[in-house]
């Protein structure tokens, strides 16, 4: 009987607010002409409509929860001013705006939306271009970025903002954004429990994506593709990568996915395609690498050292220059059950499994650890048969790095 | 000697080996564009056979050639004609008969399958250029074997070890020194390395400008500062040049002193 009466009470006051919130509609020829009129003009919980044309404006505060919905694509335009719209209360919504000429400056962090200590926001359809920081969460929980197109004009990393950035959040959605030629695409420091779902982050100056101390992440289905460096995750706990593309990046400092001081992370069905190196690892322990695909890379998995009690199965590495580099002697990794392309042994008894041991270290990648200049000697002959003799007598390579049941077949073929 | 020369080029012209040749480059082509239709990199599984079997081919022919004609040099050389005329005649009618079948070997494939439209057109060209440079240093080299050697036996295993040395060994002493003095800077003396020997030169030459050079990293970078400038590609040009320049003038000072 409590809950019906609480339920009721509820829905009476839901009520009773929708029907006191008021649209009101922002046009150039209105009485209310501009975004921040609208703004101050608007009670709690109010629409603002805002029409199809240019507004002129830079430091828009929005300090009350409104929705402010853009017909047609309303241009923001902040003639490179200053930052554009400033969330600081909790239930905001903005969708459709297109927001232009973000200012530039050296000692502040302009960004076309920024959203400070604010909750249950939701930021939607939303089209920046000419930015120096696009979309700025700062010390915000329980939101959303949804759907929104990001195309920077970044052309070196000391002038240029983030497309995404999150600072201290919690709990936040980040799905089906497009960025590009931003520094970082999206970029996530000291903020736990986010999932980045399904966006696309291409051509930027710097990193795809970027985490620092941030645990408890999950990012699925997101392609990134051509960035200057790639993807990097550095100094997190608990991190699910799931189902990512990481394509073409490359150049002499790029690698695919970065992993720096990372526990704990499960990396699963990715694909990491024409990339330098697929994955960089250094000081990452009890990681979990599965059903991913190397294909085209550099070096597909580059272990430079301290990185314990990870583990590689069912991933299929195919047509790598390198499949592995090491550092060490020592290894408590475990690969098994990987299918690996370069693999020349047999499979007697027909169970899918080779025979033989697969060794994914080769004596050039662990000559070229030793010694970097070595690498000139890249495609000689006289590195091919030494190749194929420590593959015939192993000598050199850790001789536990092993996968002593590799497949026969593709994995998921 | 454009008489010599025209004669011992139409006489390998006629001879089935240069067809042989000719049509395996024909294959290779077709073959590697039809199993991959990316011109570019079509174009790094040629340099690798290219930098292998070119050498190997140019010192075999070579030698091959020169001790198969034997009589019919020795018919010549009791005619009044300039020695250096004969024996630079048959080298130049052997390296271009060669050269000839390299270039339209892998040329006509990758014409047919777009070459012009493609941006691999000057990757190709450049490796039509260093195959040819390689044809004509190594036939150089197995003519002065050939000539210093009257023992077949001797000049063909000679020629066979010079091969080995320039495609194998000398990069097993390269590495051998890189990780010997990995405590000093090495740089300058890759480069120096590099640039002395035509196979190594023609390797990085080509690989500096393919995708793959990215994987060279910071070594890469101080090469691709060097060969990636007009300058060193202008003093790659005249290493090559000059190790072509070497044995033919061997060739010449040495067959005009020769007793027959």
């Amino acid at each position: 009987m409590r809950l019906v009466k609480q339920l009721v009470l509820t829905y009476v006051l839901f009520f009773a607010v929708a029907i006191r919130a008021n649209t009101i509609t922002v046009c150039p020829t209105c009485p209310i002409s501009s975004v921040q009129e609208g703004v101050k003009a608007a009670a709690d919980f109010d629409t603002l409509r805002i029409k199809k044309g240019t507004y002129k404006e830079f430091n828009i505060v929005v300090d009350k929860p409104l929705v402010i919905i853009g017909e047609n694509y309303p241009v923001i335009d902040g003639e490179d001013q200053g930052e554009i719209i400033t969330i600081v209360s909790d239930n905001v919504t903005i969708d459709g705006l297109f927001i232009i000429n973000v200012g530039t400056s050296y000692t502040a962090d302009y960004a076309a939306i920024r959203v400070v200590k604010s909750q249950h926001f939701l930021i939607q359809n939303v089209v920046l271009e000419k930015l120096f920081f696009g979309i700025y969460l700062e010390k915000s929980k329980n939101g959303k970025v949804y759907h929104n197109k990001i195309i920077g004009d970044a052309v070196e990393e000391f002038n240029s903002g983030n497309g995404i950035q999150l600072w201290y959040c919690q709990n936040i959605e980040v799905t089906q954004n497009i960025v590009q030629h931003v520094r970082d695409g999206i970029y996530l420091e000291f903020s736990d429990n986010i999932t980045i779902e399904n966006n696309t982050s291409t051509n930027n100056v710097r990193y795809g994506l970027h985490f620092m101390f941030s645990n408890d992440d999950v990012y699925t289905n997101n392609v990134f593709e051509n960035n200057g460096a790639g993807v990097a995750v550095m100094f997190s706990k608990k991190i699910k990568m799931h189902n990512n593309i990481f394509k073409k990046n490359w150049g002499t400092a790029s690698f695919g996915l970065l992993l720096k001081e990372i526990n704990d992370a499960e990396i699963f069905g990715n694909t990491f395609e024409e990339n330098t190196i697929g994955i960089n690892i250094e000081g990452s322990n009890r990681v979990e690498y599965k059903g991913n695909d190397f294909l085209n890379n550099g070096w597909a998995v580059k272990v430079r050292g301290a990185c314990y009690t990870n583990v590689f199965k069912n991933n299929n590495f195919m047509y790598n220059s390198f499949d592995l580099s090491y550092n060490s002697k020592l290894n408590d990794n475990v690969f098994e059950y990987n299918y690996w392309s370069s693999y020349t042994g047999y499979d007697l008894d027909k169970n899918g499994i080779g025979d033989v041991p697969y060794r994914p270290v080769k004596l050039f990648s662990y000559i070229v650890n030793r010694t970097p200049e070595t690498i000139v000697l890249l495609r000689s002959l006289f590195m091919d048969i030494i190749d194929f003799s420590e593959k015939v007598s192993p000598v050199f390579t850790p001789d536990n790095l092993m996968d002593v049941r590799p497949l026969m077949k593709k994995w998921n073929d | 000697m454009l008489k010599i020369l025209k004669y011992s080029f139409y006489d390998l012209m006629r001879s089935r080996w240069s067809y042989v040749y000719f049509i395996f480059y024909l294959i290779l082509g077709f073959v590697l564009l039809f199993l991959n239709h990316d011109l570019s990199k079509a174009v790094i599984t040629l340099m690798n056979i290219i930098i292998v079997l070119v050498p190997l081919i140019g010192t075999i022919f070579g030698v091959m050639y020169f001790y198969n004609s034997k009589e019919f040099t020795e018919l010549l050389l009791a005619q009044p004609i300039k020695r250096s005329t004969i024996f630079l005649g048959q080298y130049f009618g052997v390296a271009s008969s060669l050269t000839l079948s390299l270039v339209l070997g892998l040329g006509i494939p990758f014409v047919l399958y777009g070459l012009f439209m493609s941006d691999a057109i000057w990757d190709f060209s450049l490796l039509l250029i260093t195959g040819a440079f390689l044809t004509f240093i190594f036939t150089g080299l197995a003519f002065n074997i050939a000539l210093s050697n009257e023992n077949k036996i001797k000049g063909f295993g000679y020629a066979v070890l010079l091969w080995l040395f320039m495609a194998v060994i000398y990069d097993g002493l390269f590495l051998l020194s890189l990780i010997v003095f990995e405590e000093y800077p090495l740089d300058s003396f890759s480069l120096a390395a590099t640039m002395l020997n035509p196979i190594d030169l023609s390797r990085t030459l080509i690989l500096l400008k393919l995708d793959i050079s990215a994987l060279l990293g910071y070594t890469g970078a101080v090469f691709k500062k060097f060969f990636g400038t007009n300058f060193g590609l202008i003093v790659s040009i005249i290493v090559l040049v000059v190790w072509t320049w070497i044995p033919i003038w061997r060739l010449s000072y040495k067959s005009k002193r020769k007793d027959f």
